[in-house]
């Protein structure tokens, strides 16, 4: 992958995602079944809604009923965006966060029920999850190079004091 | 921290047994937990876009998170800090708030 850039500007300042056909079949299926997931109250999305207030279960609960369907419509808009502009020849920056948000979705989800360690770095072949880890490990690297385009574009000594 | 040549005297307070603390003057910690997802650049990324911190704040910050297991990102009052907090949990990042002691 040296030298391939995936997320690279054009002169207008849009986004040329340079994907194969595999990429985009699987990131037009993976939303989908995240979807599902999200929006029933599985285990591995849960990690979607964290605790705000963990000592205090009144304020906690407070929290969840005030935030929690806009946190729910966050992430769902993330997936939604990433499906509606997967065969878009080039995207914006608002679309590409979009992108971003949904690939954080998905390795939360997966990472999640795949219980992944922090020095997760190699897939064991001999691992009857392979498929899933190797899926993981491609996400990990697709959001790095967003992540790479995205913070080009902030100023790099910030905008607070 | 005083200026030269002041002499500042000890002030007895009077602490309070139990019950709800009540001074006014506590802000509220926003704090960021390690977990074992969330991808260091990310992490950077995400401090950077929400909070305006420059690249270095942001990378120590994200560095205090992973080495120490947290790290408070901000702080303020409490509806800022709900704020702050709901922010991180869009972007998928293990926040929590919690009263400075």
């Amino acid at each position: 992958m040296i030298g391939r850039r995936r997320f690279a500007r054009d002169r207008q300042g849009r986004i040329r995602p340079g994907l194969e056909d595999p990429e985009r079949d699987l990131l037009r299926m993976l939303p989908q079944q995240a979807r599902e997931l999200v929006e029933t109250d599985d285990r591995s999305s849960q990690r979607l809604f964290p605790v705000a207030y963990p000592d205090d279960a009144a304020a906690q609960s407070d929290y969840h009923q005030m935030m929690g369907g806009s946190l729910l419509e966050h992430h769902q808009h993330a997936l939604d965006t990433l499906v509606s502009t997967i065969d878009s020849p080039t995207i914006d920056a608002d679309e590409l966060n979009g992108w971003l948000g949904a690939v954080e979705v998905l390795r939360l989800l997966l990472g999640t029920q795949l219980d992944v360690s922090e020095d997760f770095t190699e897939v064991d072949p001999a691992d009857p999850r392979v498929d899933q880890f190797t899926v993981y490990q491609y996400l990990s690297m697709l959001q790095n190079e967003i992540v790479d385009t995205l913070a080009a574009a902030l100023p790099r000594d910030g905008t607070s004091t | 921290m005083t200026g030269p040549g002041t002499e500042v005297q000890p002030v007895e307070v009077d602490e309070p047994v139990g019950g709800e603390d009540v001074r006014p003057d506590r802000p509220w910690l926003v704090i960021v937990w390690n977990d074992p997802i969330n991808l260091m650049s990310y992490v950077t990324f995400v401090f950077q876009k929400l909070f305006g911190f420059s690249r270095d704040k942001a990378t120590k910050l994200m560095l205090d998170v992973h080495h120490k297991g947290r790290a408070v990102v901000t702080s303020g009052p409490r509806e800022r800090a709900e704020l702050d907090v709901f922010r991180l949990h869009e972007h998928g990042l293990w926040a929590t708030m919690e009263r400075s002691s």
